[in-house]
């Protein structure tokens, strides 16, 4: 293992460099983005073609836009508990914030059930594109709170698990780059959604 | 901080750390099957593309059959094929359009994306910009698997009772998204769409590797400006898979909704035969063509790029001259890459686009000449005047030249709104993206394959049955090509299963006759190749000079055979360009050599 450092590495220590997994993270959230720029491009295109239903969001989408937003708050403060080494803060501030991840992706879902009761099919026969766009829109961003959630829970039992003690903050840090950008993920669609319907 | 950063260095190259002096616990799992050494995942890209060459070479031998014989009856084929490929000794109708569309699909993803810059991606940029890998080894092992999974995935959609999808390589809706419309719309589809998703995910972490690796972990010395082009162009490939599939990503969601969901994306006022009215109401077909084109137009180039960076690449080192433009190349290369992403529509012209917007895509897509001009120009003068030394390598990439010309000379047409609404779907389109993609990209496969074998596997190929390899395909690529495009101007239609029923197509029975001997004799060729490739892994002349082509790049500094970590002591520093040949009366001059005091401009 000393071996590994002692390899010059040229390019990584004689320069300051992006770390190359931050720099992955933020190459990946690129491409996410060019997901969501797909669809609701996809989206503007399909309203404009006419044949589209108009109708309002309901108000569990402003709750759970809270909840995510006040998990941004907690995941940072987890960050800052770890460098810290306050690792029962941390702790309890990463559970809180997976916890918070779930409560959004549930009031989320009572959203569409809302919507549903109310007479916006999202899916299935007779269904209107414009709801099916919110709910699939919607769904691949719940997918990505959820994956993010589990990034959570992975780092969680890796740095208690462990018998080596890492003292890298690298990976809370990534889980905290990528949670931000759920988090503003969901407030552009909500925007947008609100905008443009 | 910088205890950080050499942590997660130390973390990357764990899997190797004494490649050197001491020996190392390989199991063969470890080493063939989950390796992480690029070099490895690497040769696992190429022969796994180089199955499914095979296979969809031999599809379109197949269908070959049907439109060159359209009333010969082979009935040893049912014996081998089955009933449902082939009865009474003809290739069904239902299996010729599953021949094409899987044909289509492996060619362009599995073949010429998966195999060629996944093979040359990994393979070069570690080498050639002096790193010990890739920026995550285990992500890169991930990106093959994969792959490898997806091509299960395909593999079995042969082999499902329905048969497996029969819809074209787009996949347009509303073919693709109703089960009823067609058999092979139904779970030989969803095989296709899981395979896809598959893939799309194996590009993405591949991609995402390729470009932090180039971004991160270049040498000491080794500036962006000292890049050798193929490192370029492997580069803006990745960029543009990682911003394109996404894209692509996001319609397959929608079709699978529509599918499987009943959701109408895609899906309005249809009428099914035998089924009756759909209820689906509201829905555009186009809009699917519009995220599959997003991607599909990036896609030429992914999948062109990186034969055009391997091209220049040898071109330069066998003219012995250095490359002519190196600005220009990597320029032209961005601007194609920008420009890729602003012509989708100019396969859409006839879908009712407005003409006004379609003539804003006439403009964009001819705009994509004046890059693609500079670079021929910029090759031929690299040719200009050279010492050429005309290894196989060398030969593939003239060809590849040759092609890239006559091929991008049709698209000027094609990209004309007006003319495209004869040329559409026809068999000019045909021909024109098999010659510029399909076949130039394999010439470039080709080149980088005889050029680099030596350090794949520190052998040699056969240089005799090379040289009848490449006359043979190139002759044979023009030949059985370029008549197509009298048939397409002829206004024959592209996708059908038998034109022998045609008055006005009667007239060609003996050309499909001609250009189907042709692919045969072509497609034997390939089999040649392929025997030259594996024999010489194994028998082949044993390579004992460390730079069997006097090249400058670092590639050629590591050890003959390298180990797992490339560079057995420290990795080589960078002091000049990739192309410093012929200068000073010196014959060729590595990038590792120090700039001398006496040397002039560089
Ligand atoms: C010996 C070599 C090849 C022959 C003889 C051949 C022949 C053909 C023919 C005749 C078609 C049209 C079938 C039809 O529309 O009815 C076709 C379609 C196609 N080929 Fe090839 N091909 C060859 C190699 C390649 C390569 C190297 C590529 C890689 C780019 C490729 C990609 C495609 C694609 C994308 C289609 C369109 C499939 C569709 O319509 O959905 N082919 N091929
Ligand atoms: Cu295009």
């Amino acid at each position: 293992m000393s071996q590994n450092i002692s390899i010059p590495s040229t390019s990584l220590s004689s320069r300051n460099k992006i770390h190359p997994q931050k720099f992955m993270l933020w190459m990946g959230i690129g491409s996410i983005c060019m997901m969501f720029a797909g669809l609701t491009s996809a989206y503007i295109v399909k309203r404009n073609q006419g044949n589209w239903l108009e109708f309002n969001i309901p108000v569990y989408f402003w709750y759970s836009t809270l909840v995510i937003m006040l998990s941004s708050i907690t995941i940072q403060f987890a960050v800052k508990a770890f460098k810290e080494r306050a690792m029962q803060k941390y702790k309890a501030l990463v559970t809180i914030t997976a916890i918070l991840g779930i409560v959004f992706s549930y009031l989320q879902w009572v959203g569409f059930s809302f919507l549903n009761n109310h007479g916006i099919q999202l899916i299935g026969r007779g269904s209107n594109p414009a709801a099916s766009f919110l709910f699939v829109i919607m769904l691949l961003h719940i997918a990505h709170v959820i994956g993010g959630v589990m990034a959570l829970l992975i780092i969680f039992f890796k740095a208690f698990s462990s018998k080596i003690k890492t003292y890298s903050s690298i990976s809370i840090e990534l889980a905290a780059t990528y949670w931000h950008f759920v988090d503003l993920l969901w407030i552009y669609l909500l925007i947008f959604f609100y905008l443009i319907k | 901080m910088s205890n950080e950063v050499l942590h997660a260095h130390a973390e990357a190259l764990t899997v190797h750390g004494d490649h050197h002096e001491h020996h190392h616990q390989e199991t063969f799992i470890s080493k063939y099957v989950f390796s992480q050494d690029h070099k490895m995942i690497a040769k696992q890209f190429l022969i796994t593309g180089m199955v499914w060459a095979v296979l969809g070479g031999l599809m379109s031998v197949l269908f070959r059959l049907q439109l060159g014989y359209p009333d010969a009856h082979f009935t040893w084929l049912e014996d081998i094929l089955g009933k449902w490929w082939v009865k009474d000794g003809r290739i069904t109708p239902e299996a010729y359009y599953a021949l094409v569309t899987t044909h289509g699909t492996v060619l362009v993803f599995f073949v010429l994306t998966a195999g060629l810059s996944g093979t040359f991606a990994n393979f070069l940029i570690p080498l050639q910009i002096g790193a010990r890998d890739m920026a995550s080894p285990f992500m890169n092992m991930l990106s093959y698997w994969f792959f490898f999974t997806a091509s299960i995935v395909m593999i079995s959609s042969m082999f499902v009772e329905t048969g497996p999808f029969s819809g074209g390589w787009t996949a347009y809706p509303p073919l693709s998204a109703l089960g009823s419309a067609s058999p092979g719309s139904k779970t030989g589809m969803d095989l296709w769409l899981i395979a896809m998703a598959l893939f799309v995910v194996s590009s993405l972490l591949g991609g995402l590797n390729y470009i932090a690796t180039v971004l991160n972990m270049r040498t000491k010395g080794m500036s962006m400006t000292r890049l050798p082009l193929t490192i370029w162009a492997l580069f803006f490939t990745a960029v543009l898979g990682v911003l394109s599939f996404p894209v692509l990503f996001s319609g397959f969601i929608l079709l699978i909704f529509d599918r499987n969901f009943g959701t109408s994306f895609y899906l309005s006022d249809i009428y099914v035969n035998g089924v009756g009215a759909l209820q689906n109401e509201g829905g555009s077909a186009i809009l699917f063509q519009h995220l599959f084109w997003f991607l599909g137009h990036p896609e030429v180039y992914i999948i062109l790029l990186p034969a055009m960076g391997m091209v220049s690449e040898i071109l330069s080192t066998n003219a012995r001259k250095p490359i002519f433009g190196y600005m220009a190349m990597v320029g032209s290369m961005f601007a194609i890459a920008v420009l890729a992403f602003l012509v989708w529509a100019h396969h859409m012209f006839v879908t009712g686009l407005n003409p006004f917007l379609g003539s804003v895509f006439v403009l964009l897509t001819l705009l994509i000449a004046v890059p693609s001009a500079i670079k021929v120009f910029n090759w031929l003068t690299t040719l200009w005047k050279g010492n050429i030394r005309f290894t196989p390598g060398m030969l593939f990439a003239i060809g590849f030249v040759s092609l890239f010309i006559s091929g991008g000379l049709t698209g000027i047409y094609l990209g004309n709104s007006a003319l495209d609404i004869h040329l559409h779907d026809t068999y000019f389109v045909i021909a024109h993206f098999h010659i510029v993609m399909g076949v130039a990209s394999m010439f470039g496969m080709f080149a980088g394959i005889y050029h680099w074998f030596p350090k794949m596997y520190g052998r040699y190929l056969n240089n005799t049955m090379a040289y009848i390899h490449f006359w043979i395909t190139l002759v044979g690529a023009y030949l059985i090509f370029w008549p197509m495009h009298y048939e397409g101007l002829a206004g024959m239609p592209r996708r059908y299963y038998d034109y022998s029923t045609w008055e006005s197509f009667k007239q060609f029975a003996d050309l499909n006759k001609f250009i189907s001997i042709v692919a045969m004799i072509v497609f034997a060729t390939q089999i040649l190749f392929l025997f030259n490739f594996f024999y010489s892994i194994f028998k082949g002349r044993i390579v004992t000079k460390q730079n069997p082509w006097n090249s400058n790049t670092l590639e050629w500094t590591a050890p003959i055979r390298p180990g797992h970590g490339n560079w057995p002591g420290e990795i080589p520093e960078v002091h000049r360009w990739a192309y410093d040949y012929g200068k000073d009366g010196k014959e060729f001059i590595p990038q590792t050599t120090p700039v001398g005091a006496e040397e002039s401009q560089h």
